[in-house]
């Protein structure tokens, strides 16, 4: 369980983070999205200890970060890709992580081999990929078998396949009951991934709500229907009191009407249909719907402003 | 390619019970030492440049004895001679000092081991415990080494000395105290100003620059402010025979002692306060 309270970040006039308050629950993915310098790393900074609130604070189990027993056996984060002497070997380098909070050697071998780097582990680290460099982050992150977890964009500089491990990886975690936050901009990635989405925008808290919800709430949805006599199915739903668009390839984009009572007014209507298919607006497009809303809202950003959260 | 379910079969950790302990945090910060290879070379450099020197001014010293006056004769300390290779050895474990720190920095280590060990002052005292340590036995060896190199090189007519006569341990062993200290100060001096480059321009303007500067001065300017450079401490602490204008040996190693609880003591406070 991680919580932040009225959590506030200042860097001179710049606020990075913004009276932001939410908890993140075990047992599920908990994505962290946010534009590009929206204060995703600067939160998570601060829930791990290393910068210091403004106002309000950050808790761990109940507890300050500052006030765990062995913090690597509670909280283990992947804050950025190879922060790691690159003169030093994987092994030393979690060895010594590992001996700060009387966690034996066993643990850096096994973890080692978790994340694939059994081979490499008494190589320099200076030597590795950056994927390389992230798995042995992950390694850390893990070392201390912590129940809450953190990643800040763990997916950074992975393969497909990289990718892949790590999706499985972070839903095996917290399938395990564990608490895991997890910060992307790459929101395809975070659809596959989250089960829970805290959204922020400019240091502010934007939405704290599961995935579906999140995407439900965007107002483009519709259900695409394709039919060999399309025109007679257009008029029937128009009449219906749904709204047709026709796509460019012959398919009936429909909103205002759900699938099951187009499905039915179809068959009432004898039409055949070919396709039917609810669609919801992707994640990327909810996100840049709602953080547009907030960035609007707001009314002190010069129109072009807004982060693009893609990049 | 590992598959992805595994955390619960691996090996787990005992159950947490009590709290992060100074012994851990220490062997921690000697595993990060000692698995660096830097560590090692800047230890070999500091060795070379300080035997190796000592060594070679001795031996300039015997070839050209026979043209040197009776003033220089009389106030010849073959000790002292010995261990001219300190002034530049100083900046190898100055050097080795920043790294302790700037080297965390650099790579981003630094947020792994606050992670780790929320303590800062536990961080920061466990660092230079375990730097001090290993700093102040490498120095002591390499300074005794240089002794007995160069005292074996300085043969007749030229006077050497030996262990017991007055004085001489006491420069030699100083030598050593001076080098340890000398990089814990700059450890401290590394943890303030957290980079690399701007750390070590810092630690060679104090050693090297601030005695420049001061020759501008007039001549009893100079002269009562040189006592308070580390270099006249150095050329102090590793002299037999003392000249007028500075301090005794033990009053000037007090005088550095002080200068570097001075500057760990600021690290300390900002090392706590500031973001890492």
């Amino acid at each position: 369980m991680i919580q932040a309270e009225a959590l506030t970040k200042r860097y001179g006039d710049t606020l990075a983070v913004d009276d932001l308050s939410f908890e993140v629950r075990p047992g599920r993915v908990t994505g962290f999205l946010g534009p590009n310098g929206s204060g995703k790393s600067t939160t998570m900074r601060m829930i791990m200890g290393l910068d210091h609130p403004t106002a309000g604070r950050t808790m761990v189990n109940g507890r300050r970060y500052g006030d765990l027993g062995y913090p690597l056996r509670e909280v283990g984060a992947l804050l950025e890709a190879k922060a790691v002497h690159p003169g030093r070997s994987a092994y030393n380098h979690l060895w010594c992580l590992a001996q700060t909070n009387g966690i034996p050697r066993t643990r850096v071998d096994a973890v080692l081999q978790l994340v694939g780097l059994e081979d490499v582990a008494r190589k320099r680290a200076g030597t590795f990929s950056l994927g390389m460099g992230q798995r042995l982050g992950m390694a850390a992150a893990l070392l201390g078998d912590p129940g809450v977890l953190l990643f800040d964009e763990p997916v950074n500089g992975l393969d497909p396949e990289g990718i892949r491990w790590v999706r499985n990886l972070l839903r095996g975690l917290a399938a395990e009951g564990r608490t895991v936050f997890v910060s992307s901009h790459l929101m395809s990635e975070m659809a596959l991934t989250a089960d829970h989405l805290v959204v922020i925008g400019r240091g502010r808290l934007i939405a704290d709500m599961p995935m579906a919800e999140f995407v439900a709430q965007s107002s483009r949805q519709f259900v695409r229907v394709r039919a060999p006599a399309s025109t007679d199915l257009a008029g029937l739903l128009q009449r219906a009191g749904a709204t047709v668009v026709p796509e460019a390839d012959g398919a009936l984009a429909v909103s205002g009407m759900a699938a099951p009572a187009i499905g039915e007014a179809a068959a009432a209507a004898g039409l055949v249909l070919h396709e039917l298919s609810p669609q919801s607006a992707s994640l990327e497009e909810a996100f840049m719907e709602l953080t547009a809303d907030s960035v609007e809202y707001r009314g002190d950003v010069p129109a072009g402003a807004v982060p693009d959260p893609t990049r | 390619m590992p598959t992805a379910t595994a955390p619960a079969t691996v090996p787990t950790v005992p159950p947490a019970t009590g709290r992060l302990s100074p012994a851990g945090v220490l062997r921690s910060e000697w595993t990060k030492l000692r698995s660096v290879r830097s560590t090692v070379w800047s230890l070999l450099a500091l060795a070379v440049i300080t035997v190796g020197m000592g060594a070679l001014i001795c031996a300039a010293t015997v070839s050209r004895w026979s043209s040197s006056g009776p003033l220089e004769r009389l106030h010849f300390d073959p000790t002292g001679r010995s261990l001219r290779g300190i002034f530049l050895a100083q900046l190898a474990i100055g050097v080795l000092g920043i790294l302790a720190v700037t080297s965390e920095y650099g790579t981003g280590m630094i947020r792994a081991t606050l992670a780790a060990v929320p303590n800062r002052p536990l961080v920061l005292a466990a660092k230079a415990a375990v730097f001090g340590a290993v700093a102040l036995v490498v120095s002591e060896v390499v300074t005794f080494a240089a002794f007995l190199v160069g005292q074996s090189l300085l043969t007749s007519p030229v006077p050497h000395a030996t262990l017991g006569q007055p004085g001489v341990l006491r420069a030699v062993a100083g030598g050593g105290l001076y080098l340890a200290v000398l990089g814990l100060l700059a450890l401290g001096l590394g943890s303030i100003i957290r980079h690399t480059a701007g750390a070590i321009s810092t630690f060679v303007a104090i050693l090297l620059i601030l005695p420049l500067l001061l020759q501008a001065f007039p001549a009893s300017v100079q002269t009562a402010l040189s006592k308070f450079l580390p270099l006249t401490i150095a050329g102090s602490m590793i002299s037999v025979q003392q000249t007028a204008d500075t301090f005794s040996p033990w009053a000037g190693f007090g005088l550095l002692c002080a200068y570097t609880a001075a500057i760990l003591a600021v690290a300390g406070v900002l090392f706590v306060r500031r973001d890492a």
